[in-house]
């Protein structure tokens, strides 16, 4: 189940975050931004999110960090409750 | 950025409220107000000084080879759509309407009119809107392959904003002349902090004391939260900032770096196709300009000789 967020994380990130790199070169706990992601960039991986999982991100969860990596923005949506977000049910 | 953030020790504020500043100005006939906040007249003392701001600020240019531009205060539709400002700041967009009827239709208009109705109903969007920002009329005439060395601009004109304010530093329309780059990431970073400090060296000169700080633009709602910690965090933009009031620091100029945004947004790119970034630096020559009569006064003969010689009075 991990794997298929973790695919779907990817999938939007090839679409929509611009990266100036291959997304399948990067780890999951690679910095999204140090691989050209922008401030813009993000937000509309952000809003991508949200359509994809059907949520709406609350306003402390709004920020850089949040983004950063594959494997944060996992946490985040484990942590709305996404079936299959949680490591731990990997 | 050294600057940012560090303690020290401010010089007083001159005025305690912006009210107490906008009637000094009023009663010294700096400016004179109009029906509607944030829209005043200025005196012809305010013109000089804003010139001589203009030429002083002109002064500090060195790319010697940019191109200069004065806009006018309206810019094509189409190009203002793909700066995205509607999406990140539509609460302070212009848009202009015209009447592109005949006779029948100017009697309906006038029928409404007259009857107290909504008669703008009656215009539609015309191909220009106002810019609200300097730089955004430059980026679509620019040819799309951006050199390895870069391009340098520079642009004056006039800027829209409708934030509707008592506060004679929030001006619905204001000027500001900017130097822009676009290049790599790191030619763009490297104009921007170069002319942060260029430009806190420059206003110093005119006697403001001045500083800079970490910055975010006023996004829209939502997505414009996370713009705007994204930007802060990222320490994307710096204001050079004077306390004129003791309500809050005046923000008189700015620095700026967009990343991708416009190059993306106008297919401006790099020899290896990838979207070109830029960066900019805004002097507000309204703001200024205010500055200097809130921090020397309404009489421009007691100014400091030095000030007045820097501004060429």
């Amino acid at each position: 189940m991990t794997q298929s967020v973790t695919d779907t994380i990817r999938g939007l990130l090839a679409e929509h975050a611009r990266l100036g790199v291959d997304v399948s070169s990067l780890s999951d706990t690679d910095d999204l931004y140090g691989a050209g992601m922008t401030s813009h960039a993000s937000v509309t991986v952000m809003l991508a999110c949200e359509d994809e999982w059907d949520l709406e991100f609350p306003q402390q969860m709004l920020k850089k960090s949040t983004f950063a990596s594959i494997a944060n923005i996992r946490d985040a949506l484990s942590e709305l409750g996404v079936d299959g977000a949680s490591v731990a049910s990997a | 950025m050294s600057v940012a953030g560090e303690q020290v020790e401010r010089t007083p504020a001159p005025y305690a409220t912006p009210d107490d500043l906008r009637e000094a100005l009023v009663d010294g006939g700096v400016i004179h107000l109009t029906a509607v906040d944030g829209v005043h007249h200025r005196s012809w003392a305010w013109e000089r000084v804003l010139r001589g701001v203009e030429g002083h600020v002109m002064g500090k240019r060195v790319a010697t080879h940019a191109t200069q531009r004065w806009f006018p205060p309206i810019m094509p539709r189409e190009e203002f759509l793909k700066t995205d400002y509607v999406r990140s700041f539509p609460d302070l967009v212009g848009s202009i309407d015209v009447f592109t009827g005949g006779d029948k239709e100017h009697r309906a208009l006038l029928e409404v009119l007259e009857q107290g109705g909504d008669w703008t109903a009656h215009l539609t969007p015309a191909e220009v809107v106002l810019p609200s920002s300097v730089c955004h009329p430059l980026y679509g005439t620019l040819a799309q392959d951006v050199p390895a060395e870069g391009v340098d601009e520079e642009c004056s004109g006039w800027s829209f904003r409708h934030e509707p304010s008592l506060d004679p530093a929030r001006m619905q329309i204001f000027r500001i002349y900017e130097f822009v780059r676009i290049g790599t990431p790191e030619q763009s970073l490297a104009h921007r902090d170069d002319w942060l400090q260029r430009g806190l060296a420059a206003l110093t000169e005119l006697g403001l004391p001045v500083r800079s700080e970490a910055a975010n633009d006023p996004f829209f709602g939502r997505v414009g939260r996370m713009l705007a910690a994204n930007q802060l965090e990222s320490a994307l933009k710096y204001e050079m900032c004077v306390d004129l009031t003791e309500v809050r620091p005046t923000a008189i100029g700015s620095s700026n770096y967009h990343e991708d945004h416009f190059g993306h947004t106008f297919g401006l790119h790099l020899a290896d196709g990838t979207p070109a970034h830029s960066a900019c630096i805004g002097f507000g020559l309204d703001r200024i300009t205010l500055a200097l009569f809130a921090v020397h006064g309404t009489d421009l003969d007691a100014w400091p000789e030095e000030v007045r010689s820097a501004l060429a009075l």
